[in-house]
């Protein structure tokens, strides 16, 4: 163990996370305000979901961290190395021994439980904030529940794209009441935000916090006439032939050849152990 | 119809040193539905000033002027507003419209004011722009762009556009050739004969003798401190 | 007949100094009124006390609501008062970038008071969208571009149509011909006053231009350091005005 307090920030601030958190779980989708603190890594690495998790964790708990569904990308392993280093926690890659799991930009496939807390990494946290830049103003409208603008987003949408082409950060509406970002997820995570775990948002230079108590309900806002997808590519994992979960392109030469893998390693590496090969798996394994 | 009780009025000029100037006093006129009277007297004497105190243009100092059951100098602005809708026209010497509006429009918006639905009031303007000889060729421009005669007749088709059933009517036959004229007399007599009570100007003698059933000498109103 | 809007002793101060005071009026359905005053009058301020974008210090404006008939705006919900402001009020800003979203396209823009009040059928949106740009002149092939694309004179327009597309029963409207060529005033005055007339629209023009008035107010205020010093029929006060300050404001004016 080192010098550091535990999970590096001090017991006040702590505590000061941990309150904005519970106001948070009390009126799911509201952007709590919070005191967020300089982290040693720089905003855009995750600052605010730090911050929770280091709230949030206990010494008996087991971290995981994704990145784009990875355990193993530089942020995701800067991330696991840290609360190694400085809350001496457990650490695991795998989705179902975790009790706190950080992401950026991903739900983990496996379905989550009443015991695990989700805390995403969150850049805007405003869902309203590219069409109206004055907080005061954004604030007015989720106090009153004025959200025509958001629907004008996506109007722009279908009116330059032909279809809603919004595919990642969709914006959702929370136990029928705060319209929320979900983080950078793909929609394709949306539905499964209706979960048994606790989903916790920390955004550290925005200094908001918000979070999804278990079971609520989140809704993808869309019109009738074309309605919400939750869209991902048209294929089956290479490596593990999963037919359910969103994927990855990679390009693996110049003359155009190209594989789809899970974006969720720990997923595909789990459905590979259990004997499930795709097109490409074979070869991988070799 | 038309019923004027003792009318005065007078300017004030506030910026000229508060100069009070008394242009109308006692101003007695009747007119009843059917009957046209004409306004004569000297030039200066009143008759456009009396015209407009009955149009509620101008603010009376004091006596009453009914028309139909609205006395149009106590009246309120949106009883005057339906007044003008509803029962009183004006033809003035001067056609002042939205410029790019076109001359059918012009003519057919008394109608429309009023509910008419437009095909029909676009289709009686055209019968009322026909008759005054105004080239179809025009309807669709703007009558800001028409010759003074031209303006004239699409301003005189405009007054009677609607059935008021009063008409005040300011020159109506100036400026224009003997046949537009006759067609001119023609729209007030028809005017007559529905039952709407007439104040007229007209210079032109002969038409004034051919419409007016009598004639009220505006001169008798004339202030005498100012004479 | 219920006014529309009463106007009963509305009173705005900025410290010491008067923004307008002592303002009483009734606006019937149907009727257009014109506010005129040089610049520092208090036309403005009397506006915006109007719509509810400043809280006056004293006085009602009661509207007559649809759901509850005479309610007095000033005391009424922020919620229920900013409802209005998206249903039955407009608001025509003197410059269009000030009422338009100027990143979002025409259509969006239209639209936009659509899904404010609930419309979440894209295509329905889009065909009113569409509608209504032809009701203000611009070809419905714009639909897609942005406000910043269009001239002064389609923004404008633009404006007048996003706010008009809910069908609202009173529109404000600060010197909506400001800033525009003569040309583009007169399209811009033919098609308010034909709105007017096809909707039964109300209206409150604030503006400096007399001619402007005169052809689109059924009635005048003539306004001067914050108070009404003349109110009337538009022609009777601007042929016959009876104030100091009206005869001049009128004798001003340069004829062309």
């Amino acid at each position: 163990m080192s010098d550091y307090n535990f999970a590096y920030l001090d017991e006040q601030t702590k505590r000061m996370i941990r309150r904005a958190i519970l106001k948070g779980l009390a009126v799911p989708g509201y952007q709590v305000p919070f005191a967020s603190r300089e982290m040693p890594m720089p905003y855009g690495w995750g600052t605010g979901g730090v911050q929770v998790s280091a709230a949030t964790l206990t010494p008996e708990d087991t971290f995981k961290v994704i990145d784009q569904g990875a355990d193993d990308t530089t942020n995701a392993v800067s991330i696991r190395k840290f609360f190694e280093r400085t809350a001496g926690v457990a650490t695991t890659e795998e989705t179902e021994k975790a009790s706190v799991i950080q992401t950026r930009h991903r739900i983990p496939e496996a379905e989550l439980t009443e015991d695990q807390i989700l805390v995403y990494q969150v850049p805007i946290p405003e869902p309203l904030r590219f069409l109206e830049p004055r907080e005061t103003e954004t604030r007015k409208m989720h106090a009153l529940q004025e959200y025509g603008l958001m629907h004008v987003k996506l109007y722009e949408d279908i009116s330059q794209h032909g279809a809603i082409a919004t595919s990642y950060a969709y914006p959702v509406k929370v136990s029928d009441r705060y319209v929320m970002d979900p983080s950078p997820i793909p929609k394709f995570d949306n539905p499964k935000m209706e979960m048994a775990a606790i989903q916790l948002f920390g955004a550290g230079r925005e200094q908001r916090i918000y979070a999804v108590p278990p079971y609520t309900s989140v809704v993808s806002l869309d019109f009738e006439d074309y309605p919400f997808e939750a869209s991902k590519a048209d294929h089956p994992c290479d490596l593990c032939a999963a037919e359910d979960s969103y994927l990855d392109e990679v390009i693996l030469d110049d003359a155009g050849n190209r594989m789809f893998v899970c974006s969720d390693t720990d997923y595909c590496r789990s459905r590979r152990e259990a004997g499930h090969v795709g097109r490409l798996g074979e070869e991988a394994a070799a | 119809m038309i019923e004027l009780q003792n009318v005065s009025k007078s300017f004030t000029l506030h910026n000229q040193g508060s100069a009070v100037i008394p242009v109308m006093e006692g101003a007695t006129l009747s007119v009843k539905p059917g009957e046209c009277v004409g306004l004569i007297g000297a030039s200066g004497a009143g008759k456009s000033t009396l015209m407009r105190l009955i149009y509620g243009n101008y603010l009376a100092a004091s006596g009453s002027i009914m028309v139909g059951d609205t006395d149009v100098a106590q009246a309120e602005p949106r009883e005057i507003l339906a007044l003008r809708r509803e029962t009183l026209g004006y033809v003035s010497q001067f056609l002042r419209v939205v410029p790019r509006v076109p001359a059918l429009d012009v003519v057919a918006e008394p109608l429309l004011s009023v509910g008419t639905p437009i095909e029909e009031a676009r289709e009686k303007a055209a019968v009322l722009l026909e008759g005054l000889n105004i080239p179809e060729r025009l309807w669709s421009l703007s009558p800001t762009t028409f010759s003074g005669g031209e303006q004239q007749r699409v301003n005189i088709a405009r007054g009677f556009a609607y059935d008021y059933p009063a008409l005040l009517l300011d020159e109506p036959t100036a400026s224009l050739d003997a046949q537009n004229r006759a067609t001119v007399l023609g729209l007030i007599e028809g005017a007559k004969a529905r039952g709407a009570a007439i104040v007229g100007i007209f210079h032109d003698e002969a038409a004034r003798e051919q419409v007016c059933d009598r004639f009220v000498d505006v001169s008798a109103f004339t202030p005498r401190a100012a004479a | 007949m219920t006014p529309l809007l009463q106007v009963k002793d509305v009173a705005k101060m900025y410290g010491a100094r008067i923004g307008c005071t002592d303002v009483s009026f009734d606006l019937y359905p149907g009727e257009v009124m014109g506010i005129v005053g040089e610049s520092g009058s208090g036309k403005s301020t009397l506006l915006n006390c109007l719509a509810g974008h400043l809280a006056p210090d004293r006085g009602e404006v009661v509207f007559d609501t649809r759901a509850e008939g005479p309610v007095d705006t000033v005391t009424m919900s922020e919620p229920a008062r900013r409802m209005l402001g998206r249903t039955d009020w407009a608001f025509v800003h003197q410059h269009a970038r000030d009422g338009l979203r100027m990143s979002v396209s025409a259509g969006g823009n239209i639209g936009e008071r659509l899904m404010a009040v609930g419309d979440r059928h894209y295509g329905d949106i889009r065909a009113r969208a569409a509608d209504w740009l032809g009701r203000v002149e611009i070809s419905d092939a714009r639909i897609d571009d942005r406000p910043s694309a269009f001239s002064g004179g389609m923004q404008q327009r633009l404006q007048i149509a996003r706010n008009l597309v809910t069908g609202p029963r009173l529109v404000f409207m600060d010197e909506p011909t400001g800033g525009l060529d003569v040309s583009v005033q007169a399209r811009l005055l033919d098609l308010v006053r034909g709105l007017v007339r096809e909707m039964g629209l109300s209206a409150i023009i604030v503006t400096h231009d007399l001619a402007v008035v005169r052809l689109l107010a059924d009635r005048l205020m003539v306004m001067k350091d914050g108070h009404v010093v003349e109110t009337g029929l538009t022609d009777q006060v601007l042929d016959d005005p009876q104030h100091g300050y009206t005869q001049l404001l009128v004798s001003s004016v340069l004829q062309v």
